[in-house]
């Protein structure tokens, strides 16, 4: 009998519980799988390591990526390299939080339903909405499920999308729309941000929302007042994806008129690690409270009267409504949902302000910088927050540039011409607080010496 | 007083006699009571935002060390924020304190033994930790230039053929981020798959016993859902499957072992009647974790499978995630599946394909739940193809003991052999006054987590337990213990079990007032 380390069965231990069992042999407990569809022979999946094995296989195949700390990242569009402070890893190591199930059983689960409580309050707090939940896969799925809801909520099928939305978080927002039979209707842009007369145009008393980023895919800061007075003239809503770093600086969606505020919390000290786990944030005017989807804490009173805190609302939920469910949504990100919570709390009020302006600050350096280079030229003259677009000399051949800027030490922009086709030869530069004057002057050489 | 009272000697006498008791969490709030003795009540645990006082931080930042100009001269005012998040004001040691005293009011399968039916709490190995944090795992982004990532595509790429060999499968997309995520993604396919045939495929077909994220997903896809009910030996009913399939079928939706934990062994007979109509067979992989090497859903007929990463692969819950879906079809789906898929080219160089007019587009961002991905992989790599069968073996041969052992004191609906998990039902003690709720709810007081309750909703006062294999015989001889003890305190003093818990940092709470006067944050502004 092969033993191993995470199971306890001796053999001992296997002939006392078969005997108690009733039954002479493991073999008698499979009786009831047909002969014909046992699996005969070893199943083909990778060979066994030991731990140490494991560790050497894994450390190989780790140290063959770039990553930011071999590497100076200028690349975002939607995942970026903040600086993680060293406390949050202490936190979500903690077993009691990351080897938890949902928190159905309360009363030994008050640490998981109070720090999402305060989850919710910090996305509260920073979105200017009243109500959010315990967190969605990502901000893209975030993004369909608003439109989701929008649709729900109106009884109208039209979404009307920005273009300056991300890619896939568009993609994603498609293919749930497919799903629930939506019409999706895209709208342009005009020096980087939405195109408001094709809006104004297109917005109809069929339009369920209107959805829109800021900062927009191209770094830019729209005009979300302006946006939420047009649909809401047709009694649709207002959907925002924000990133939540930058509200430490830019105005809370929820006071300039959104009903709908999602995004996703990547950047509030969350590993990039490929793309995901992320955590997706949802936060919705009153209104709409017993629409949102996911999980959600509240609190109340134990049979003591003291303070504590439970999963409410559950009648929205699959597990209760089933087939009658608006949102199949099970689980939450609740450990990455815990790490931006822990982010939140050691920035504090004043540290959510310093970290957006210098985000701020570096990127407008970056822009001056890249742009005094010859044959690059800033797109959008709009208003960016830590990302923006330059277009490189015509002819440049990005991919090449982007194996020479990796040889000198750096993760190159976003090639936007994947997404958009008309901006073939446009980067988008990303610029975070990790980010030194040293390593943006010799970026800027670098990119200058390879074009 | 006198309630707080009569709450700490219950509270002491439900510990005494098990020795260790509760877990760290609640011993100490035990503890802190005790000491306290009837003085006052253990203290509530302050929110983060009331720590806060004016002018403390806890953060440190990069200085700015390019010249500085005023935001409104870069973003025009009126976007701007009027007045600053009213976040906490706190310093380091507040914040860790407050993290560190809110994870000892939580229980995790660190804590102890966590047989909740159908969510495979399986111990969540360390390596699989450490690995995941490597700075060539962690700190890598999703679009740098692929020659850039090999290291993680290889990973990805050998992943999805581990998986498609698991289940039997001919591709597998990583993309879907949790299990009802992957529900989804594979009825889309199956609707595209369907839609481009020019069929008209309207009605998904679940059993009564189904998962609630089943007919969920299928409405989110589209579709109708069709119940049917299960035999009286807990299967599906080939009669009531008969009648529901037509030319309207687009898949029946099936977990195998079932949710009653019993393997459904006319699978085949099961497939042939979909098939036959023209149907595909969904497999939800929630109990995959009877079957690794036994048996493959690719074998029983199944079209399209989801794993729950976090379940059958030991990947942690997180408190509730994040978690990963990963989706396995045989290949007449392939051209249906989500973009972009991770591939090897000739010269042995790993690339991202985002070709495919027929794909049903994208589910997430990016690639997946990368960093459940790579601890999935460690888990793989840890135990191997004979390890894996074991793991399996194991988890079943543990349900039926503790099956085996319950049976004299709780009824078993569902008699003979089960898989990873099974049902009992808690109505022989509804005579007492008692309910399965509060059965859950002593088991806190003697450091167990509760089995799931009240699911599937085809029995009556269900309890379902599934012990993982991560647990040795004398766990479970504790927990079954108790059990027992648990069923003879309902007849000889009830108001025992229906007071329960004693020992938690809170007692039952209010969650009706919860729902109807919602407080969903701490309005701090």
């Amino acid at each position: 009998m092969s033993k191993h380390r995470y199971i306890p069965m001796t053999e001992q231990d296997q002939s006392a519980m078969l005997a108690t069992i009733g039954v002479d042999s493991l073999e008698e407990l499979f009786q009831d799988i047909p002969k014909e569809i046992r699996y005969q022979g070893e199943l083909p999946v990778s060979s066994k390591l030991d731990e140490y094995a494991l560790t050497r296989h894994m450390s190989k195949q780790a140290g063959a990526n770039a990553n930011f700390e071999t590497h100076a990242s200028f690349l975002g569009a939607g995942i970026y390299d903040h600086h993680v402070p060293s406390v949050i890893n202490h936190v979500i190591s903690r077993s009691e939080f990351y080897t938890a199930y949902t928190p159905y059983q309360p009363e030994i689960s008050q640490g998981e339903l109070q720090a999402i409580f305060e989850f919710q309050s910090y996305i509260c707090e920073l979105t200017g909405m009243a109500v959010a939940n315990a967190s969605m896969y990502d901000g893209a799925t975030a993004f369909a499920e608003a439109g989701n809801l929008a649709a729900a909520a109106t009884r109208r099928k039209q979404l009307i999308v920005s273009r300056t939305v991300h890619p896939e978080a568009r993609q994603v927002l498609q293919a749930y729309a497919h799903g629930l039979r939506l019409e999706i209707v895209e709208i342009g842009y005009k020096d980087g941000v939405t195109d408001w007369d094709a809006l104004q145009a297109a917005i109809s008393d069929d339009t369920a929302a209107v959805m829109i980023q800021s900062p927009n895919f191209f770094g830019a800061v729209e005009n979300v007042k302006q946006a939420a007075d047009l649909v809401h003239a047709h009694k649709g809503l207002l959907v925002v994806s924000a990133n939540p770093l930058s509200l430490g600086l830019l105005e809370a969606p929820g006071k300039l008129g959104a009903d709908i505020v999602v995004g996703d919390a990547q950047p509030l000290g969350i590993a990039a690690s490929l793309g995901g786990p992320t955590c997706g944030y949802f936060a919705v005017s009153q209104p709409h409270m017993r629409r949102i989807p996911g999980r959600i804490v509240g609190q109340t009173t134990d049979r003591n009267g003291k303070r504590g805190f439970v999963l409410t609302l559950q009648a929205r939920e699959q597990h209760i409504r089933r087939e009658k469910a608006t949102s199949n949504i099970c689980s939450n990100q609740a450990l990455l949902a815990l790490s931006a919570s822990v982010y939140m709390s050691i920035m504090g009020k004043q540290g959510m302000i310093d970290v957006a302006d210098l985000n701020l600050q570096k990127s407008h350096y970056t822009l001056n910088t890249l742009t005094a280079i010859s044959g690059v030229s800033l797109t959008f003259k709009t208003p960016t927050f830590n990302e923006f677009v330059i277009k490189l000399p015509e002819g440049t051949d990005v991919d090449a540039l982007q194996l020479e800027l990796l040889d000198a030490g750096f993760i190159g922009g976003y090639e936007l011409g994947r997404d958009y086709p008309e901006l073939a030869g446009h980067m988008l530069i990303a610029v975070t607080e990790r980010r030194s004057k040293e390593e943006i002057d010799e970026f800027a050489r670098a990119l200058e010496g390879s074009l | 007083m006198t309630q707080e009272t009569t709450t700490t000697t219950t509270s002491v006498q439900g510990h005494s006699e098990e020795g260790t008791s509760f877990s760290t969490p609640a011993q100490s709030e035990t503890a802190t009571t005790f000491s306290a003795q009837t003085l006052s009540p253990a203290p509530e645990q302050s929110l983060i935002f009331e720590l806060s006082s004016p002018g403390r931080i806890a953060y440190s930042l990069p200085e700015c060390d390019v010249p500085r100009q005023a935001a409104d001269t870069l973003i025009p005012r009126e976007m701007l924020r009027s007045e600053a998040a009213a976040l906490p004001e706190v310093f380091e040691v507040d914040v860790i304190r407050h993290y560190t005293a809110l994870s000892r009011r939580n229980f995790g399968v660190d804590n102890g033994f966590y047989p909740l039916g159908s969510c495979t709490m399986k111990y969540n190995p360390k390596i699989n930790e450490d690995v995941a944090r490597y700075n060539g795992f962690a700190k890598i982004h999703p679009y740098q230039h692929e020659s850039s990532i090999q290291g993680a595509l290889e990973l990805l790429y050998t992943l999805q053929n581990d998986l498609a060999g698991l289940t039997g499968m001919d591709a597998v997309t990583l993309q879907p981020a949790a299990g009802a995520h992957g529900e989804w993604t594979g009825l889309m396919m199956i609707r595209a798959y369907h839609e481009g045939r020019g069929e008209q495929r309207t009605k998904v077909i679940v059993p009564d016993s189904s998962h609630g994220t089943n007919p969920a997903s299928a409405t989110v896809a589209g579709f109708e859902t069709v119940t049917i009910p299960s035999r009286a030996d807990g299967l599906v009913d080939l009669d009531a499957l008969r009648a529901a399939v037509g030319s309207d079928t687009a898949a029946l939706m099936l977990t195998n072992p079932n949710t009653l934990g019993l393997f459904e062994k006319d699978i085949q007979e099961i497939a042939s009647i979909v098939h036959q109509a023209g149907g595909l067979l969904y497999y939800d992989g929630a109990n995959s974790n009877a079957i690794m090497g036994i048996t493959r859903p690719g074998d029983m007929g199944f079209d399209v499978v989801h794993l729950n990463l976090h379940k059958t692969m030991s990947t942690p819950h997180g408190g509730g995630g994040p978690g990963a879906g990963p989706v396995g079809v045989k290949s007449r789906l392939i051209p249906f599946l989500p973009k972009p898929m991770v591939i090897k080219n000739d010269d042995g160089v790993y690339s991202l394909d985002r070709e495919g007019d027929q794909s049903i587009g994208r589910v997430k961002a990016y690639y997946g739940n990368f960093g459940i991905l790579v601890r999935a992989y460690a888990y793989i790599r840890t135990y191997g193809p004979e390890g894996l069968r074991r793991v399996s073996e194991c988890a079943v041969l543990n349900a039926n003991y503790m099956m085996a052992r319950l049976a004299p004191y709780y009824e078993i609906p569902y008699p003979g052999v089960c898989k990873h998990e099974f049902v009992m039902s808690g109505r022989g003690l509804k005579q007492y006054g008692v309910r399965t709720l509060d059965v859950a709810k002593r088991l806190l007081d003697f450091g167990y987590h509760p089995p799931t309750v009240y699911f599937p909703l085809n029995v009556e006062e269900c309890i379902m337990i599934e012990p993982t294999e991560t647990e040795s015989k004398e766990t479970l001889d504790g927990f079954i213990d108790t059990m027992i003890r648990i069923a003879k305190e309902a007849e000889e003093t009830p108001e025992l079990v229906l007071n329960a818990p004693y020992g938690t940092p809170v007692t039952r709470l209010d969650e009706t007032t919860a729902a109807r006067k919602p407080v969903l944050n701490c309005a701090c502004s």
